[in-house]
Order: structure tokens, then sequence, then C-alpha cells
């Protein structure tokens, strides 16, 4: 049995790390949505086919997949070794580095960096941990407005939304709607913008160029953290990061601990697993490193805040910890036939998907995410495709296991669930009973009609709402094999 | 050669027809199969679900019941992944490293039925007849935790009249995944749903795969819509011949 060291968790009450529904109910709602399950398909369609492509191109794929699990695993059996190496690098080369427990410190450290400098407005590069601790909102409780500048990002800001996807955060909607927000919050807008996705891309690129100019202080996430030198990167597409990273006079950039890797050639591995996992490109447009601060080189005041926010509370738990090999590529994402067909929003955490389904739950104990890890048939396509060889489909198993574990020490009665597992189990456990049961199961011949049953009770009620189900047969297989071939060894009966 | 089935819970229970081809079959290429009749249940619905305690006198029945056994053949992907894959997974989460090497060793010698046929008895064409049209579901535990890879279809090439179809999207999951249809069941039928699509659309009597689970699942849907296609075991169409259809 695995112990636990009482780590804290994510706390309530901020971020976005949980949602307001269990995931079935929000599940339901989703799947209703025609619109949504049209995108989702054309577009998870698409990047499968992209990355296939890529992938297939280089001989050493699995090789690298390898190599990016061992420094992953390395990495974290070391992190506090590296983690004090990277503050050490960062500070000797101008930086400043903050630790934050969780969601409010970090809050706090980024809004109080952020009053000092006197700047009430501040641009953002797109980042999934920022959003995971609600940055954006405590910097609004604070008088700040933060401006999102990914387009993707910024659609989903504009349209007082949330993202759906790690790296496609609008995936859920389609041009159109687009085009609507646009016109109804963009303000500086040409009221005569089409759909045409060049023009959207204009009018955004118009629209953050006046904010990248008068931007004094810029809000990132990180990809990377290199111990050895204390350099920092961030990969991106747009060329928006590039630009809040290098425009304004103070940078802040919030990283969860896991991110850190050791040197420099490890980066190798990684930058060739992302954007072949993610975009399905052979390399990522921009790739951004820093190291502390340059006189008279971009920002001249850079801050790094460490975020741990229920990580080492995942750490703690060795079968759990290989979640926090993800370099949030979103490959499950686009190969999960229940992401594809509930999207992001029905699993309410920031990180959705399989890969959400085995991190939100640990970042915030099971019990806060407890419907997650049954989210998945467990079909194993998410295993396949992750570039780090986390195997999810087995963590899925374990949290579940740990779930049905709390859930007995917490309540005094068990489950109705619990109960007929425990019944089967005993059932099972003796081949006389396990017969007897099989007999007493043929009373279920009088529901069938031609051989199969068209309704049942609850909960197998689920099962015969859109299926038939089979009527027992007029005697098993063993009972057959007896008649047959006599009796082998034993069979009770 | 001697080979033990372990015919599984569902089979057993549900779908003897399939326990009796794979019988029927095996015993047609000149094997002895033998039924250890304390064999009871892989435990794969309780680990699945979170019920690891509840699995583990399944896993320690199962190695009791096979550990004298030369071989052992599952009419299943699923639960021979599930021996293979957690049996002893179960038994070291509870400390019993002893178990979890003879669930190790019992579990090196059982093999799905299309694994035995072609990678141990060296047998692709098994001299059977099934003159329908046919598609093939590669079951996701097949597929992904056995790398069953095409030795489902390379038997069922060598079917005389068959006329086997591709199955448009076939390598994606058709939503059962045990008390997840349960559990997830709008999900699960969403996913059926483009599976059930995907089978039609082959124009096939018949679709096949290597698990009854699945092919219940993806039976049942057919079945309530009474779509005129319908589902059958790999093994019974393995078993089928010109004499005893």
């Amino acid at each position: 049995m695995s112990t636990f060291l009482g780590m804290p968790y994510a706390p309530r009450g901020v971020g976005h790390l949980r949602g307001e529904q269990p995931f079935p109910v929000a599940a339901r709602a989703a799947l209703a949505d025609t619109q949504l399950r049209r995108n989702l398909g054309r577009a998870t369609t698409t990047i499968r086919a992209k990355r296939a492509a890529v992938v297939a191109e280089l001989p050493d794929w699995e090789e690298l997949r390898a190599a990016g699990e061992a420094i992953k695993r390395h990495t974290l059996a070391h992190l506090d070794r590296y983690l004090e190496q990277l503050e050490d690098q960062v500070t000797a080369r101008g930086g400043t580095v903050h630790w934050a427990r969780d969601a409010n410190e970090a809050n706090r450290i980024v809004t109080g960096l952020v009053r000092g400098t006197g700047a009430t407005e501040v641009v953002k590069v797109k980042s999934i941990v920022t959003d995971e601790i609600g940055l954006n909102e405590a910097l609004a409780g604070a008088g700040i407005t933060a401006h999102e500048t990914d387009l993707a990002e910024l659609i989903v800001q504009l349209g007082h939304d949330r993202p759906s996807h790690i790296l496609v955060p609008a995936i859920h909607l389609g041009r159109a709607e687009i085009r609507e927000i646009f016109l109804r919050e963009m303000g500086d807008v040409d009221p005569g913008l089409t759909d045409a996705p060049a023009a959207l891309a204009e009018a955004a690129r118009l629209h953050l160029r006046r904010r990248f100019l008068s931007a004094r202080v810029g809000i990132s996430g990180a990809n990377f953290a290199v111990a050895e030198t204390g350099t920092l990167c961030v990969v991106e597409s747009e060329g928006n990061g590039r630009m809040c990273l290098t425009l304004p006079g103070t940078l802040i950039t919030v990283m969860g601990i896991e991110k850190v890797i050791p040197s420099w050639r490890d980066l190798e591995v990684f930058l060739q697993l992302l954007p072949r996992s993610s975009t399905g490109e052979r390399m990522n447009p921009y790739t951004s490193m820093w190291t502390g601060v340059t006189p008279g080189d971009g920002p001249q005041r850079f801050h790094l805040v460490l975020l741990d926010n229920g990580r080492t509370a995942a750490l703690a738990d060795p079968a759990g910890r290989q979640a926090l090999h993800c370099i949030r590529c979103s490959a499950c994402l686009n190969v999960c036939p229940v992401y594809e067909r509930t999207g992001g929003h029905a699993y309410g955490s920031v990180y959705p998907g399989p890969i959400g389904a085995v991190l939100s739950p640990q970042l915030t104990g099971v019990a806060d995410n407890a419907s997650l890890p049954y989210a998945s048939s467990l079909c194993g396509a998410c295993y396949d495709a992750c570039p780090v060889r986390i195997d999810i489909p087995s963590l899925l198993v374990h949290l579940r296991a740990r779930h049905v574990e709390e859930a007995a020490r917490a309540r005094r009665v068990p489950s109705a669930e619990a109960v007929a597992m425990a019944a089967a189990s005993w059932v099972m456990a003796s081949p006389a009973r396990y017969a007897a049961a099989q007999r007493a199961g043929r009373a279920g011949r009088a529901l069938g009609r031609g051989g199969r049953i068209r309704r049942l009770p609850p909960p197998l009620s689920a099962w015969t709402a859109a299926r038939d189900a089979p009527a027992p047969p007029a005697q098993t297989f063993r009972e057959w094999w007896r008649r047959e071939r006599g009796d082998t060894d034993g069979t009770a009966g | 050669m001697r080979i033990a089935l372990f015919v599984t819970c569902l089979v057993d229970g549900l779908f003897p027809q399939v326990g009796q081809a794979t019988v029927r079959l095996l015993e047609r290429l000149g094997h002895e199969v033998t039924f250890p009749g304390a064999q009871t249940c892989c435990g794969q619905m309780h680990t699945n679900t979170g019920y690891l305690r509840g699995a583990l006198p399944l896993v320690r029945r199962y190695a009791d019941v096979f550990e004298d056994c030369e071989l052992v053949v599952v009419p299943s992907g699923s639960c021979t992944g599930s021996v293979r894959h957690q049996h002893a997974m179960v038994a070291r989460r509870f400390g019993d490293e002893a178990l979890a090497r003879r669930a190790e060793a019992v579990a090196a010698r059982t093999y799905e039925l299309s694994e035995l046929l072609v990678d141990v008895l060296g047998v692709e064409d098994v001299g059977a007849y099934y003159p329908h049209r046919v598609t093939y579901h590669p079951t996701c535990h097949s597929l992904r935790l056995l790398r069953a890879g095409d030795r489902p279809l390379r038997l069922l090439r060598k079917v005389a009249g068959i006329d086997l179809v591709e199955l448009p999207d076939a390598e994606v999951c058709c939503g059962f995944g045990g008390t997840f249809a349960i559990k997830n069941g709008a999900v699960s039928t969403a996913m059926l749903a483009d599976k059930m699509r995907s089978v039609l659309a082959t124009g096939a009597e018949m679709c096949t795969a290597g698990d009854s689970s699945c092919l219940m699942h993806i039976g049942g849907g057919l079945s309530r819509l009474n779509a005129g296609t319908a589902t059958v075991h790999l093994a019974e169409i393995l078993a089928a011949t010109q004499d005893s259809p």
C-alpha cells in the first residue's frame, strides 16, 4: 500500500482545477452541442494526421520518448537539487526567484510585483499555469488588467469563456463565433470584419500591437527551465510570446516546479518531442530563451515564481508522480475518443483530457476531482501518443483505487457499488458459489425475447438505455463442458 | 499440445458458443484442450473500477488454477491483458511478492487466441470456411496492451469463402470500457454511435473481434437499431467449416 506524506493539495476557492459538475453530467451537455462536436471532430482529426506524419519521419522516435521519460524521472528524483541550482543560477545572473507554496501565495507575489512597478496593465504569454492559479482574476482584484496576447487565449478572454484545450484553447469555437466576439468586445475593430481566418488574425494583430508597445510588465509561464545556467525557455507559434518576453521592462515568469530540466543537452530531446507531438510540426516557429537580465537588452527586471500548488503531493505518490513528467503537448487530448466527443470544459479543470484526468485529481486531492479518473474507457491511445511515455491508463486505474480506498475510509456505510463489488469478489473467489450465481442469473432469461434484453433495472439500465443486452443462454460453458466431457478437476456446482 | 482453456466469466455465463468454438477449433488442429473447472474470473472488472482488494482473491485463484498448465488460451484480448499487465501489480499493491512472481510466471504462458495460433502453434490457415461479408474491429486491449497487431487479420484472410472488408477508423475504441459503459453511459454511447457508423459503412453482415465484451457492446447497439448487421467472435469464424458451419 502506498503511504502519503500529507503534502498539501492545491487550495479550494482559487484557480481553475475543479469543475462545478461531475464529469458525466458536464459531458452530457457537451455531447448535445452539435457545433462543438463538429469542431472537435475536425480539429482533432487534422492534428492527429499531422502528428502521425511527422512522428513517422523520425527513425529514433521511440528512443527519444524513452530519453524524455528518463530525463524527467531523473529530474523529479533529484528535484530539490535542481531547483536550488536553478535558483542559484537565476540569482547569479540578475534575476529574482520567489517560492510559492500554492495558488494564493503565487497570486500574492505576482500582484505585489506588478503593483511595485506602478503598472495597471500587463501583457501575458499563453500560460496554463497562470490560469491554473487564477492569476488574471487575482490581478483584476488588485485593479490590474491582464491582456492575453496568444490569439486563442485572446478569443477566450474576450468571449468571457474558458480554455478547452491545452494547446488550442479556443478549439470549441468556430470562426463565425470568433467574428461575433471580436465585433462585440474588441472596441477598436473594423465593423466590416469578415470571418475569413486572415481577416480575424489581422484584427487581433492590430488590437494586440498597441498593447505590446505600451506594456511595462510581461507575464509568462515556461516550457522548460535549464538548471545548469538558469535559462528559461518558451516555445510558441505566433511571435506574441517573443514580444511579451522582450519589450516590457519587467518580466515575471510563473513556473510549476516540475518544469526544471538539468542541462541544455536535455533540451535537445524535448525540443524534438514537443513540437512534433503538439502542433505536428518539425519545429515550432518561435523558441525564446533568456538567462537572468542582460543590461541594455530586454527586460531589466526578471522575477521567477516557482509554484508547488499540489505538485509535491503528486510527487509523494510513487505511482502517481509520473503525471508530473507531462510537457503539455496535448497529443493525448487529440487522440482521446472521450475528449474528442466532450471537449475540455467537461473536465472542469485547466488540464483536460487524459493527462488532466490523472493530473488534476493529484493536484487537488482525488476527492475533489473524483469523477475524472473514471472519464476514460482505458483504450490506451493516450499512452501510445505520449512523448514522455506516461502510462496514463495505469495511472487512471491507480487513481480509481485511491478513490475507492479513500471513500471507504471516509464513509461509515459502504456505497452500493462497494457492496456489489465485494459480493462479486466473494462469489467469484469460489467456483461453487460462482456456478450457483450463474444458475440464479439464468432467471434473467425471463427478461429476454429472441435472445436479447431491452430493459434492465438500475444501475444496468444505463446499459439498456441505448444497447440491448444478451439474455443468459440455456446452459453455461461449464455446464456444457461437464455434460459433454464429464467433470474435470473438481468443478463443484 | 495440451492447452488449458481460461474461458473468461463473460464467455462462460453469456457467450458459451465462443468457448465451444475455441475448443472445436483447437481440437480440429490436433490439440488437447482441458478446462480446469476451478477457474472463475480474471478480476479485471474489480481492478479497473478501483476495487483492487476485490481483485486479489481472483488473481490468486488464477495462479492456483493455471500454474501447472503448460499453455493457457483465452478467447479475449482484454482478459489476457489483465492477466499479463495487472495481476502482478495487484499482488504487489498488497505486498504479496510471492504471488506477484507466481502471477508473472503463469502470465508468461497465457495467450490470447490469435497469439496462440500464430505465435505458438505457428498456424495461419486453420481450415475454416465462412461465406459471409465480415469486418474486423481490433479491440483496444488486443491492439495496445497485447500488441496483437495483424495476427487476427492474418487468420481471417486465410478463411475460405470470407469477404473481408476493412473497417474505417478501426483503431478507435468502441466505447465499452467495462464499467465506463455504465458510469459514463452518454459518452460511451456517443463512441458506440461512431463505431456503428463505421461498421455499417462497410456493408458487412458480421462484425468480428477477439473480445466478447466489445462485441456485446457493438452488437447490443446494432441489435437495438435492428441494423441488419450482427457480431460474431473471431473463434466462431475460425471454428466454422463447410461440414460444420
